[in-house]
């Protein structure tokens, strides 16, 4: 187990490199001066002496590789530069807004479990009943449903309409409930179809006849077994959507100005602040790892038939 | 209305119903100058916020333009590029991928793991970063696409390829001495084609989707281009006053993405392709 989880770790390693090498790289192979978009955004007037001296400054004139070099030694140390826009440290900026963003995150992926794993489970135990139609109502429109579009409908029928909620913003509760919503939907429709699929499969399973030969109660079988087992694809649904849930809350931010680190990514590309954008690349490329990572580890708790399987492989 | 949604669902004619539905779509879009009751730029501010009319079929914008206009207007760039980013990130995977299944070795090793590499990414993040790195615009937009969604054709088709390369009828095509082109060509190409058709269908429907909503965020097409996308962006200013002004672009893009991924879901259905979630 342990020897498993530390030969996961060690694999993040290469991706690791590979992701700062493509953040460093993008900008060696865009036509972009990061001296010049800096003086561009810093409003100052460019001339071949500021250009030469901020070049040396961000270290442009040295070889690539050791470019490389130092923005991992860099980027170990959280330290992710100067935004070109406000002059002050990335990482302070982004830990400024980071919170807000985790908050929709979470109450989204709340939101998203508390619906998605009664509906999905009563889906695939009752298939063709009524619930078994909605659920595949629902995951169909909320895939096929574009994420600004649905916050737009929403604010219109909750916000101008019926005024229960207000239209943007960060405050209290209420603030929360239509950005989480909105983020929200597309992994119901995904989790629900997940699961609906896996207790379909598990259903068949020998183990399930085997129990009700024991004459367990029905009740018992699924929610104790066959629960317990069809879940884990959705637990690994849970850590690979974790990039969409990511570019879900950029959106959502844009549409209900919500202050988080999506919003500043989008400001950022509209100002060419090219620290801020490798800095969130970056930061997405580690989180969706990590997450993967975290996934293995939790589904091999669930159902050690994993790490066993893992075991024969080698 | 349960059942009529079963029918719909289960039934053989979801298939030609999608189809002649994207048909005449393209075809709107093919034939939007002609059919366009006005310019779809023509800004006249003496005609803003018209309610539908004989001369305006849904009413105007806040600039006086035809909303009718716009809409089939976007079907254009929306399918347009949906098409171009579909056929050019397909051509570039089918060549990576079916050299790289079909030679093995190191070549196979270093591009599958720079395919890993890309696929670490989200992929919306990582083309949000190449138009961050590039600059905002449409065309930044459709090559970061591109440059995003070749690596799952090239995965897809190396699997492929590496599976029938085992298969006794390329062996038998070997021993009889045809030549490797001749194999891909005849062998190879046919049997990869159903999960294709499957997975190109459904991709179409992600490329819209990405389209307009890196418009929506501004960073796609610009103004005064009329893309569905941003057309929401901006009719959102006039949500309490004039909210079908993103109502139809929103349909719109939800009319053409539901269909794609019915017409996906049926297909793959009737070949037995399981899909990529």
């Amino acid at each position: 187990m342990g020897n498993y989880i530390l030969k996961r770790i060690m694999s993040i390693i290469p991706v690791f490199l590979l992701a700062a090498l493509l953040t460093t790289g993008m900008v060696h192979l865009s036509s972009v001066d990061p001296a010049e978009a800096y003086l561009t955004a810093a409003h100052i007037q460019p001339t071949d002496e500021i250009l030469a001296q901020k070049r040396h400054e961000f270290g442009l004139d040295q070889p690539f590789f050791i470019q490389y070099a130092n923005s991992i030694m860099k980027i170990c140390q959280l330290d992710f530069g100067i935004s070109y826009v406000s002059n002050m440290p990335v990482w302070d900026e982004v830990i400024y807004r980071i919170p807000a963003t985790i908050q929709l995150a979470i109450a989204s992926i709340l939101i998203a479990v508390f619906v998605s794993v009664p509906l999905g489970f009563l889906a695939g135990v009752k298939k063709g009943s009524a619930i078994d139609h909605f659920s595949r109502l629902i995951s169909f429109f909320g895939a096929s449903i574009p994420t600004f579009w649905l916050g737009y409908i929403l604010v219109f029928f909750f916000s101008v309409k019926l005024n229960l909620f207000p239209v943007e913003g960060i405050g209290t509760w209420q603030h929360l409930v239509l950005p989480s919503i909105t983020l929200a939907l597309p992994l119901i429709a995904m989790y629900t179809r997940l699961l609906r699929a896996s207790v379909l499969e598990n259903l068949q399973q020998p183990y399930v006849l085997f129990a009700r030969t024991r004459g367990l109660k029905e009740k018992t079988i699924m929610t104790k077994h066959v629960l317990r087992i069809a879940i884990s694809p959705m637990i690994t649904g849970l850590g690979m959507n974790l990039g969409k849930l990511l570019t879900g809350t950029i959106i959502v931010e844009s549409v209900f100005s919500w202050p988080g680190f999506g919003r500043y990514f989008i400001e950022a590309i509209f100002n060419r602040d090219i620290p801020v954008i490798q800095c969130y690349v970056l930061i997405a490329a580690s989180l969706f790892i990590l997450s993967n990572l975290i996934v293995d580890v939790v589904q091999m708790y669930i159902d050690p038939r994993i790490s066993r399987k893992e075991g024969q492989h080698r | 209305m349960i059942t009529s949604i079963r029918t719909i669902f289960k039934s053989q004619k979801v298939i030609p119903i999608c189809s002649t539905i994207l048909g005449i779509l393209f075809i709107i879009a093919i034939l939007a100058p002609w059919i366009t009751p006005n310019d779809p730029i023509a800004v006249n501010l003496a005609y803003k916020l018209q309610p539908p009319s004989w001369d305006f079929p849904l009413g105007t914008d806040h600039l006086g333009r035809c909303n009718l206009s716009r809409i089939l207007y976007g079907a254009r760039i929306s399918l347009g590029f949906a098409i171009l980013i579909f056929i050019s990130s397909l051509a570039i995977g089918l060549i990576i991928g079916t050299f790289s299944g079909y030679k093995g070795g190191w070549i196979d090793h270093i591009l599958m793991r720079f395919c890993d590499g890309v696929m670490a990414f989200p992929s919306l993040i990582l083309v949000l970063g190449l138009v961050g790195i590039f600059g905002p615009g449409l065309s930044q937009v459709i090559l970061a696409l591109m440059l995003v969604q070749w690596v799952y054709y090239a995965r897809m088709f190396r699997g492929m390829v590496l599976s029938l390369k085992e298969q006794n009828f390329i062996f038998a095509a070997k021993i009889s001495g045809s030549s490797q082109w001749k194999i891909i060509k005849n062998h190879i190409i046919p049997n990869v084609l159903p999960p294709l058709v499957v997975m190109g269908t459904l991709e179409m429907g992600w490329a819209i989707m990405d389209i307009s909503a890196m418009s929506f965020l501004g960073l796609g097409v610009q103004s005064p281009t009329p893309e569905w996308g941003a057309m929401i962006h901006e009719g959102k200013s006039y949500i309490r006053t004039n909210p079908e002004l993103m109502l139809y672009p929103g349909l719109s893009i939800m009319l053409v993405i539901v269909t794609f991924n019915l017409l996906g879901e049926a297909l793959s259905e009737r070949y037995g392709v399981k899909r990529r979630f």
